[in-house]
């Protein structure tokens, strides 16, 4: 067993960080802001996720610091509470995409054959609805509740995992390794996790960075027109349809919801473009 | 039959059997129906016999196959049925949608697609410069932002602000040209920046691509300006690909559509989804998602067939 050296993984991960474009470092301060707020909610405001402490739209003031939304509860603490909510359902739902997508993607590269292709041609035709237009279809039947949009999203999604991960473990499954240990008789479970996913294993990281932004705007998107994330839970799509009201009395209240939603879309870009980039080799000149 | 024929109609056919399956799927969704249709209707106070009448009368004793033969020649001949929330008829709920929802995507399109070519263009000539970073700067972080965003930013500056444009597009069948052209103004802005940057990187890129050729270098070599080498040389042969990239992003505008109009209240197919997404009105979510979904294929297959016909090296298949 080999032991894992803390200090040295701090070591390389604060050289990397130091060595890394300006660009990419804003993204990953913002991200850990994210992620320190999305933990430290509760600790963080003065007042419950869903509590009523004023009256409606109440503007910016000492007690309020962003004012109140529709139904009088403080808008900052929502803001903070929505990072768990909006951050953590995009999250797990990128997992079980992965999940999914990933192990199909695989199992249609070992086996190949007939299982290749009705999954190819299956995730094509899947492929050929609009991802919004099917989840909302989906959602009519299924019904608004969390469950049904995490499945709903990481089904569709699961798609696009798929073929990136069926793409490049069928350039794995030919290599001479692979080959052998078919050879010596090993079974398609080991094959699959122990020879090929952990040489495909970097392009399915920088892979799900792209997923999860797109996730969470998709979430983001359907909250917006009150089909995801259902109240009385805190989520930032949602917060901005409550107070868009107050936008065309130019209050710019409801831009700082859709604002962070689009900050940390805009974070995760830079930090996987920045992975890509190393990742490849390419180098700026 | 000459080679280039085959592969378009094998194009065609396989987009055909696509927008069949495709149908196939928008029906059985709503086979998985805890109960169905009927029950949904009457609601929970109807009794059996009432439910076994109106089971009758809609068709759904039938068995599934021929549901799906009679519902699919129902929707090939124009008949979408009938709404469950108000039992209006839903190809004459859709008629006028359909016409402002197109009117807006048009709209929107003629401002992108020569915006975007000039852009990425320009960027691909001024490649590496000050000019191209910003450009590029301005593309990604577009591309990250949701329409929402876009569209209140949008709304606050313009409209809150500066007053320019109303910040609801509300329009009816009376109003004019200039009024409709006013009303959707703000969601036609908004829906550009959206598909714009995509637009704007995909020129580039296939620009770029083409600059390395060796022909291109050719042309340089001989002495002529950039400016020639880049409109006389590359851009004839750069036409396949920049057209795909446009009828690609229009269909990315379907997305776009929906977010759009239901923030500035833009009475289009979009809004009509969402809002029978809520009431759970299957019959009318069907009948759009059909439209929005046959609109993405043919898109898709428009792209696909245009590649073919002018990219001179797909018409010689090895």
């Amino acid at each position: 067993m080999t032991v894992i050296d803390v200090r040295s993984i701090l070591v390389v991960g604060g050289r990397r960080f130091v060595s890394a474009p300006v660009s990419a470092k804003f993204g990953m301060v913002v991200i850990a802001a994210y992620v320190l707020a999305a933990l430290l909610a509760p600790h963080l405001t003065p007042y419950g996720e869903a509590e009523i402490v004023g009256t409606q739209f109440e503007p910016w003031s000492s007690k309020f610091w962003l004012g109140t939304d529709n139904l009088g509860r403080d808008m900052l603490t929502r803001l903070a509470f929505g990072a768990r909510n909006t951050i953590g359902i995009a999250l797990l739902t990128t997992c079980l995409a992965f999940s999914i997508g990933a192990f199909a993607g695989l199992a249609a590269a070992t086996f190949a054959g007939w299982l290749d292709q009705i999954l190819a041609r299956l995730v094509d035709v899947l492929m050929s609805i609009p991802q919004l237009i099917f989840a909302l279809l989906l959602l009519s039947i299924f019904g608004t509740s969390v469950s049904a949009l995490v499945v709903v999203i990481a089904l569709l999604d699961s798609t696009r995992v798929f073929r990136l991960s069926r793409a490049v473990a069928i350039n794995v499954a030919v290599l001479d390794y692979v080959e052998a240990a078919r050879l010596r008789g090993e079974g398609a479970t080991w094959i699959m996790t122990r020879e090929i996913l952990p040489n495909i294993a970097p392009t399915l990281v920088a892979e799900f960075g792209l997923r999860f932004c797109f996730v969470f705007l998709l979430i983001s998107a359907l909250s917006f027109l009150g089909l995801g994330i259902q109240p009385p839970t805190a989520d930032w799509g949602s917060m901005v349809r409550d107070s868009a009201t107050l936008i065309s009395y130019g209050d710019i209240t409801p831009l700082l919801p859709a604002g962070a939603i689009a900050l940390l879309a805009v974070a995760v870009n830079l930090v996987v473009d920045w992975l890509l980039h190393s990742a490849s080799g390419l180098h700026d000149a | 039959m000459a080679p280039i024929a085959k592969i378009i109609g094998q194009r065609v056919a396989l987009g055909m059997l696509t927008l069949w399956i495709v149908s196939v799927i928008i029906f059985a969704g709503v086979q998985f129906l805890p109960g169905d249709i009927a029950t949904e209707m009457l609601g929970q106070s109807a009794t059996a016999e009432t439910i076994a009448a109106f089971r009758k009368s809609l068709g759904l004793d039938l068995p599934v196959h021929l549901r799906y033969a009679y519902w699919l020649a129902d929707v090939l001949r124009g008949d979408l049925g009938t709404a469950l929330s108000n039992g209006r008829d839903i190809g004459e709920l859709i008629r006028p949608r359909l016409f402002n929802t197109l009117f807006l995507a048009l709209t929107a399109a003629i401002m992108a697609v020569p915006s975007a070519l000039l852009g990425g263009l320009l960027s691909a000539l001024y490649r590496n410069t000050f000019f191209d970073r910003l450009i590029n700067v301005f593309t990604l972080s577009s591309i990250s932002l949701p329409e929402f965003f876009i569209a209140y930013i949008l709304i606050m500056v313009l409209s809150a602000k500066a007053g320019i444009f109303p910040s609801l597009a509300d329009v009816d069948s009376t109003a004019g040209l200039a009024g409709r052209l006013n009303a959707v103004a703000l969601p036609a802005l908004t829906l550009t920046l959206a598909v714009l940057a995509h637009m704007t990187r995909m020129t580039r890129t296939s620009i770029i691509n083409l600059l390395a050729n060796q022909y291109i270098e050719t042309a340089r070599l001989k002495g002529l300006p950039e400016w020639r080498v880049l409109v006389r040389h590359a851009l004839p042969n750069a036409w396949a690909p920049i057209v795909t990239v446009v009828v690609l992003n229009l269909a990315y505008l379907i997305t776009g559509v929906v977010i759009v109009e239901v923030v500035f209240v833009y009475p289009g197919l979009g809004q009509l989804i969402v809002d029978s997404v809520q009431k759970r009105d299957i019959p009318v979510v069907q009948a759009c998602s059909l439209i929005f979904a046959a609109t993405y294929v043919l898109l898709n297959l428009t792209a696909d067939v245009l590649s073919i016909v002018t990219n001179p090296r797909l018409m010689h298949p090895k």
